[in-house]
């Protein structure tokens, strides 16, 4: 697994050195006759603008995650729907919403979100004892008790950390540095809470990692199979900066509530 | 599905005319609340979840290189939507910067293949993809040589395709812009006879695209008569964070670029009504932002030098912010001005701008609309992109064939279920 990693990394990097070669000039420019020096104003803030240090790089990812959409992710998330029926991809959605709650919970607790941890308790008292162990989201019917959505970055932004410069990342796609931070943190949560309950199975050495990754892999398709967002689909020749722009605003609004 | 079809045979009943026998039930009076909200759910006409679709590719020019800034603009996409016995097959047209993939398409996709039709749906000769990878010159907005291009896919699709699905008979539609081409694409037809289109469906077309391009360019004007940069930024921040109330309602706020008209419908359920000058100046940035879209890859494909210098070359990873704030301040009037026009007389130093304007106008082809039978009109008394000399025009030109509804704006009664039904019995009856 770890070899496989470090190869999708290597492919990464070959990718990202092969969008680098510099374009070849044939003519001479001619300046344009709406010139972006005389509409852009380098002290103005204009409504588009976002804090991207990295944007080669991002852009570079960007593309990459466009193609590994396309070729990889996107074609093994069909299979798992094809497979799959509706109705067992619901439990599986359900299933890992309630493993992930542990994380709302822990968030909701960190900015003093009472009424929000009260009910994410709530869900996964229910959901794991009713739903039989998560599979079914028996709070949210009837009207019931929505699912919060906590994570580490929104508590960073709580605490008032900044977002830092805006950060694509591989596969995972918009990000920034805080958030970035707060998914690391969240994930080292999650996957100490599932590393205990895969303990509880008493499964040995392989057994336990195979379950282990296999989870990882279900996770990340059922999690890209909920996610309608499809690369170069808006159909703006700006899509990366309308995205970012998006990303962040987004990002603003969670933290402020 | 009960309702619907009950709605049909009453349509069939009834017939297809000019009057309105019946009372009209799309109810939003304000044609800028029905351009932006459309037609709550439950009353839409009720199409199938899942059909049965494939996206397909098309080299139009195969020796045309992709630039490295459109490096995921490889080939003309459209898709195909089949039945499995005999039908006919129906192309649909996309709007302004709209693509196949637009709510509007995915739409009228479903509603014709649950009639039982085969649907080819196509972007807009406007949009990006098919203004680098279709379009013959790069430089839409002359409606006689985008309806060749959209021909010219048209053809080449349906040579793709023609060996997997049995075909009765050829429809054609489109709306807004895609409308106005459809008009021409079956005046082309009638010389090249590929496809003998049997009926052709006009919805809410643009009788000229310059005059409708004006309105709409205009709309920005409404937020301030004396509009600058700086403060279209102050009122864009200001519809942000008022759409942040909005997130707090929905449950999963999406990075989805129809999200703008989202918000407002869903202002809409909780009965406010916005105000008028900022629902068009919300209508003025949704044409802005396609029409920015158009007028850049335009530039890149015809190395014209409008925003980006000519020769300058793009590589995937350029960054494009600040072509994007010249292009939002560039009208679709400059466009025409500055680089559709003096662009198309370059290759004709005899035609004048107003023969331009003139030839990318219904008005250039009265004739044959007006003694065609086979194309039809579904528009609207309100429809915000008519001045009220086009809306004349098309009710004199079409007379019987055409239906225009008392209410609904730009679209908004497009996917209505009576609408829908009323599209469908047009090519049925």
């Amino acid at each position: 697994m770890k070899r496989a990693l470090c190869l999708m990394l290597l492919t990464v990097f070959v990718f990202l050195a092969g969008c680098g070669t510099a374009p070849v000039r044939k003519e001479p420019e001619i300046p344009a006759k709406r010139p972006v020096s005389e509409y852009v104003k380098p002290d103005v803030t204009y409504a588009i603008d976002a804090y991207d240090p990295w944007e080669p790089m991002n852009r570079r990812i960007y593309n990459f995650n466009a193609i590994f959409d396309n070729y990889v992710f996107l074609p093994v998330v069909s299979g798992y729907e094809f497979v799959l029926p509706g109705l067992v991809r619901t439990g599986v959605t359900n299933f890992f919403n309630n493993l992930t709650e542990v994380t709302n919970l822990m968030n909701s607790l960190l900015q003093f979100k009472f009424v929000k941890a009260v009910n994410t308790f709530g869900r996964i008292c229910i959901n794991t004892t009713v739903g039989i162990g998560g599979l079914i989201d028996v709070a949210t019917l009837n009207d019931g008790i929505e699912r919060e959505n906590e994570d580490f970055g929104q508590t960073l932004g709580f605490y008032g950390l900044g977002p830092g410069p805006y950060l694509v990342l591989p596969i995972l796609g918009p990000s920034n540095v805080r958030d970035t931070a707060g998914l690391v943190v969240d994930s080292v949560v999650y996957s100490m809470m599932v590393g205990e309950l895969i303990d509880l199975t008493g499964l040995d050495s392989p057994e336990d990692a195979i379950l282990n990754y296999s989870l990882t892999a279900v996770y990340a398709i059922d999690k890209r199979s909920n996610e309608p967002f499809r690369y170069f689909k808006t159909g703006s020749a700006f899509e990366y900066d309308l995205i970012r722009k998006l990303y962040l605003i987004k990002r603003q609004f969670q933290i402020d509530n | 599905m009960k309702r619907p079809v009950l709605v049909l045979i009453c349509a069939v009943i009834m017939g297809f005319s000019g009057t309105q026998a019946a009372a009209y039930d799309y109810k939003v009076d304000d044609p800028y609340v029905a351009t932006i909200v459309g037609t709550p759910d439950v009353l839409e006409w009720k199409v199938p979840e899942k059909i049965d679709y494939e996206l397909l590719g098309l080299k139009v020019f195969p020796d045309r290189p992709t630039p490295d800034v459109f490096w995921y603009q490889r080939e003309f996409l459209y898709t195909l939507s089949y039945q499995k016995q005999e039908a006919p097959l129906i192309f649909v047209i996309a709007g302004t910067g709209s693509s196949f993939y637009s709510s509007s398409m995915i739409f009228l996709q479903k509603a014709f293949w649950g009639a039982g039709f085969h649907v080819i749906c196509l972007s807009s000769p406007t949009q990006m993809n098919f203004i680098t990878t279709a379009s013959a010159t790069s430089v839409p907005g002359n409606i006689v040589e985008d309806s060749q291009d959209l021909y010219r896919v048209m053809t080449k699709a349906w040579e793709q395709v023609k060996g997997r699905i049995k075909v009765s008979e050829f429809y054609l539609t489109g709306y807004s812009l895609g409308a106005s081409q459809a008009a021409f694409v079956a005046k082309l037809d009638e010389e090249k006879r590929v496809f003998n289109f049997k009926k052709v469906c006009m919805i809410n077309p643009a009788v000229s695209l310059y005059t409708s391009a004006k309105i709409l360019d205009g709309m920005l004007l409404q937020i301030d008569p004396n509009l600058t940069p700086e403060i279209f930024d102050r009122w864009f921040d200001e519809r942000i964070a008022k759409f942040g109330e909005i997130y707090r309602m929905m449950k999963q706020p999406q990075l989805d670029h129809d999200f703008l008209y989202d918000a407002y419908r869903v202002l809409h359920k909780k009965g406010q009504t916005p105000r008028r000058e900022n629902m068009a100046g919300m209508i003025g940035t949704v044409f802005r932002l396609a029409s920015s879209t158009m007028i850049f890859t335009a530039d890149v494909m015809a190395n014209y030098g409008l925003i980006v210098p000519k020769n300058r070359v793009l590589g995937s990873a350029d960054s494009l912010t600040d072509y994007f704030k010249v292009t939002n301040r560039i009208s679709f009037v400059d466009y025409f001005n500055e680089f559709l026009y003096p662009y198309s007389q370059s290759r004709n130093p005899a035609l004048t701008k107003e023969a331009l304007i003139e030839g990318t106008s219904l008005r250039s082809i009265e004739p044959y609309l007006r003694n065609t039978p086979k194309i039809f009109l579904m528009d609207n008394e309100d429809d915000l992109i008519l001045t009220p000399e086009d809306l004349s025009f098309l009710k004199n030109v079409f007379g019987v064939r055409a239906k225009i509804y008392s209410r609904g704006g730009h679209l908004g009664n497009m996917t209505f279920r009576d609408n829908i039904a009323d599209l469908i019995n047009v090519f049925k009856n």
